[in-house]
């Protein structure tokens, strides 16, 4: 058996666009407070790095991709995208 | 009749469960070890509130991988009545066997307080014994409980009667005001479809001794008896 | 031996003074290693011996009929009958939570919590009494804000309902807010387990989290004053785990109902270094560890950053020999490991080794009990309308007593908004909370236990003997009001820097009063905390002694 590649993914998770963002809005209410107006929006999301074990980026990708809709984002309310480094 | 409360390691709400079964309602009851597959005959399962395994990620997420969840969704989808309490509520929409997901409260912050709750339906197992449009006090304590559904399964919801209680205030109104934590139609607990799995924010068994404020959960449990 | 220079340079850097230093060399007739050092400078730092204090705190009373366990052990106990016990103890958290409130907070749930269960006892209520500068600066605002939810997350997710809290605002917080946690459990009174080391061979085993660097040098941050460079030790500040403590606690308390635990220590300030030395010192034995054998979380760690590492959520238990097996089974269910990591000896002394080599053999006594007890000098003062002779403001500017937020009612309104953000319900045991005396039911023995929160800053200010008096008089008032009776109290005294004579007099004031009420009223102190060093840029705090006195309503 060969061994794989060592690869680092990341899964960025955020709020899907129509659902609201209470944490979003404290940044920009925190941010105008402290005098940048300019914050028209702020979405709050999550990164999660993997490190993990594969033939290459295909498998890699599909993999977390699977992972993402298993467990690590709930898609009833959450986008997830995938980034193999 | 048997009642099973399942045991994830941060369950926090299952001796209160324990408790209320089996010292005021006076029923039999098992714990339901999360490792195990085995559901001890028993025939209604309470979810309880807590953390269930820390829910860093998601309340719930890891929950509904469990060996025990496997045979809850089985046993669940036989018909068998299934109460999920706070955290217990999260864990059955993670494994969908609920519509919707719990967001955090739109304060952002955890909440602990008695809160009223009317009564939607008179049709599902775990509403037998109330009346259409009661009133029951309850206390919720949760950071997660806004509850989200798009609005084509709100609609949904609502066609097929599976709205269980909203949040309302004392009188039995349900205003924006009387909503704790930002929940869709100020939702407070649904059913399935078959309307045999309840879940709900607000906590029964924190409600069926008049010393700690209410007696108003036991119409709840009572109605699968 | 490696080493055997002498490093008078790191002791100082690490808190010792260099009469401190000869001293060391005089217990170990020779220079200390630089791990020596390091381990004398935590177990001597002010927060882990009392150096200062414990000749004043003698003074308190501390024994009674129903009185199990006094101070010295992780939490007091006493009895509140039907063969059941109550173990309670306050502790502060003020360093870390001003570096890092959300972490600061949390941890310092996490700690009163491990030295709650730690005893046998499972937690059944947390209080906790905090202290803020100006109400209306956004820092206060800011600090409440990571304060309350770091109390709140690490409690809910343990399922320990905190039923009550004690809030207020002086300027002279304003740089150094006050986080003291209180907890209570519940306990047979013949399932009581204390930390000891006992039984040569028995093996000394390691639970829960891993090693990591957090918090190292806690126990000496803890015993400093703060300055501007306060920021730069923010690395030092642990961070908690709530789901991992949920655990432990689960597993600790199964693991107490077998018959082959000897002992159990939570590692808390200074720990493996305390936990170790301290276990050893009250069975009068010694321990052998394998610091090789700890797991540890971070890479290339020194045997020293192990010693001291402040990570939270471990334990160390003494387990009978040859149970080794059941043990790790036990905690297994749990998903922890549990893993040898020495055994008891019969020579006095702690023993290390490292990578297969003993890098220090170091005898108990002197670490444990051998810091110089100082009788500092003491001055009284003429309490002054506006400043304190260290230059805080005494007496809140007019501006603040006017400000909305520091009005009665909305003091009571803050409290209101930050007792709900704790589950107050959980375990369904709570008759009474949002009250000034908050009420638990023991389903146990039928009884109800009612806790009282006493403070009164500016009366000790002014009359610091009074002061002392005033807080346990009134907290037997209240108690009484609801019908109970006074069994003991649990202190966190909170004060300046004990090196200035005035704040040394004050604090030795406040306690004599103490002392004279608890007398005359029969309330023994059974455990508690000083915290000193809560100055700024040499401004200190308003003097804090805070108390939760515990009452019993018969059933």
């Amino acid at each position: 058996m060969t061994k794989g590649l060592i690869m680092k993914a990341r899964v960025f998770i955020t709020l899907k666009e129509e659902v609201l963002d209470p944490q979003g809005n404290a940044v920009v209410g925190g941010l105008k407070t402290l005098g940048y107006h300019n914050v028209k929006d702020a979405r709050v999301g999550k990164m999660i790095e993997l490190e993990l074990e594969s033939q290459d980026r295909e498998t890699s990708t599909s993999l977390v991709q699977e992972m993402c809709q298993k467990l690590l984002a709930n898609t009833v309310i959450e986008d997830y995208r995938i980034e193999i480094v | 009749m048997k009642w099973g409360v399942v045991v994830f390691p941060a369950s926090n709400c299952d001796y209160d469960a324990y408790f209320a079964l089996k010292n005021i309602l006076k029923c039999e009851v098992e714990f339901l070890w999360h490792k195990e597959r085995n559901l001890k005959n028993v025939d209604v399962v309470v979810l309880p509130g807590g953390f269930s395994y820390g829910d860093y990620l998601r309340c719930g997420a890891m929950a509904r991988f469990s060996p025990v969840m496997e045979e809850v969704i089985s046993f669940a989808n036989k018909g068998h009545p299934v109460m999920g309490i706070c955290n217990g509520f999260q864990v059955l929409t993670e494994a969908g066997l609920l519509e919707g997901t719990l967001m955090k409260n739109k304060t952002l912050k955890f909440m602990c307080k008695q809160v009223w709750v009317k009564s939607q339906t008179t049709q599902g197992v775990w509403s037998h014994n109330t009346e259409k449009n009661k009133v029951l006090k309850m206390p919720i304590a949760h950071g997660e409980g806004n509850y989200f559904v798009t609005q084509e399964k709100l609609k949904e919801l609502e066609d097929n009667d599976q709205i269980a209680f909203r949040y309302c205030d004392e009188k039995g109104e349900v205003l924006e005001t009387s909503n704790p934590n930002g929940s869709v139609s100020n939702i407070a607990g649904v059913y399935n479809k078959n309307k045999n799995i309840l879940g709900l924010m607000p906590h029964p068994e924190r409600a069926c001794e008049s010393i700690l404020g209410s007696e108003d959960g036991r119409v709840l449990l009572e109605s699968v008896l | 031996m490696k080493n055997l220079g002498g490093n008078l340079a790191l002791a100082k850097k690490l808190g010792l003074t260099e009469y401190e230093y000869d001293l060391i060399k005089d217990y170990l007739k020779r220079d200390p290693t630089d791990l020596e050092t390091s381990l004398f400078s935590a177990m001597w730092s002010e927060h882990c011996s009392y150096k200062s204090s414990k000749n004043i705190l003698k003074n308190f009373p501390t024994t009674g009929p129903n009185v199990i366990q006094g101070p010295g052990e992780n939490a007091g106990i006493v009895d509140i009958g039907g063969g059941w016990a109550a173990c309670f103890k306050m502790e502060s958290h003020n360093h870390p939570s001003y570096l890092e409130p959300y972490q600061g907070a949390a941890t310092g749930v996490g700690g009163i919590l491990r030295d709650v269960f730690t005893m046998g006892a499972r937690p059944v209520a947390s209080l906790n009494m905090l202290r803020f500068g100006n109400p209306e600066s956004a820092k206060t605002k800011y600090l409440i804000s990571r304060v309350v939810k770091g109390i709140g997350d690490y409690g809910n997710c343990m399922g320990v309902p905190t039923v009550g809290t004690d809030v207020f605002f002086d300027p002279s917080y304003e740089h150094n807010p006050l986080v003291n946690a209180f907890n209570i459990g519940i306990v047979k009174k013949d399932k009581i387990f204390l930390g000891n080391a006992s039984g040569i061979g028995n093996s000394i085993m390691y639970v829960g989290a891993k090693t990591g660097r957090d918090g190292i040098g806690g126990a000496i941050m803890a015993s400093a004053e703060f300055d501007d460079e306060a920021y730069e030790k923010k690395p030092t500040v642990q961070v908690g785990d709530p789901f991992m403590e949920k655990l432990l606690l689960e597993a600790c308390l199964e693991a107490m109902q077998t018959d082959y635990i000897v002992g159990i220590q939570d590692m808390g300030a200074a720990g493996l270094t305390c936990s170790t030395f301290e276990m050893a010192d009250r069975a009068q034995s010694g321990v052998k560890i394998n610091l090789s054998k700890v797991p540890l979380r971070a890479k290339n760690m020194t045997p020293v950053e192990v010693m001291m590492s402040e990570s939270q959520e471990r334990m160390l238990l003494c387990v009978k020999k040859g149970f080794e097996e059941e043990t790790k089974k036990l905690f297994s269910k749990w998903d922890l490991d549990a893993v040898v990591i020495g055994e008891v000896i019969d020579s006095p002394y702690v023993k290390i080794e490292w990578k297969g080599e003993e890098i220090g053999e170091i005898p108990v006594e002197p670490l444990v009990s051998g810091a110089p007890l100082y009788e500092r000098p003491r001055k009284s003062y003429t309490p002054s309308s506006s400043v304190i002779a260290s230059g805080s403001e005494a007496i809140p500017s007019p501006k603040v007593m006017r400000s909305p937020r520091f009005s009665t009612e909305n003091l009571a309104m803050t409290k209101a908004s930050i007792m709900e953000q704790y589950d107050s319900m959980v375990g369904t045991n709570t008759l009474v909370c949002y009250h000034d005396v908050p009420l638990i039911r023991v389903r146990e023995n039928g009884s109800i236990l009612a806790l009282a929160m006493g403070s009164a800053e500016y009366l000790t200010y002014l009359n610091p003997f009074e002061g002392g008096k005033y807080i346990v008089l009134k907290a037997v008032e209240k108690l009484a009001s609801v019908g109970a009776i006074p069994l003991a109290l649990t202190d966190c005294l909170n004060f300046g820097s004990p090196e200035n004579p005035e704040i040394m007099w004050q604090f030795e004031q406040t306690v004599l009063g103490m002392s004279e009420a608890c007398r005359k009223m029969n309330v023994p102190v059974v455990s508690g905390n000083v915290s000193f060093y809560n100055e700024t840029n040499g401004k200190s705090i308003l003097p804090t002694p805070l108390i939760v006195m515990v009452g019993l309503i018969h059933g």
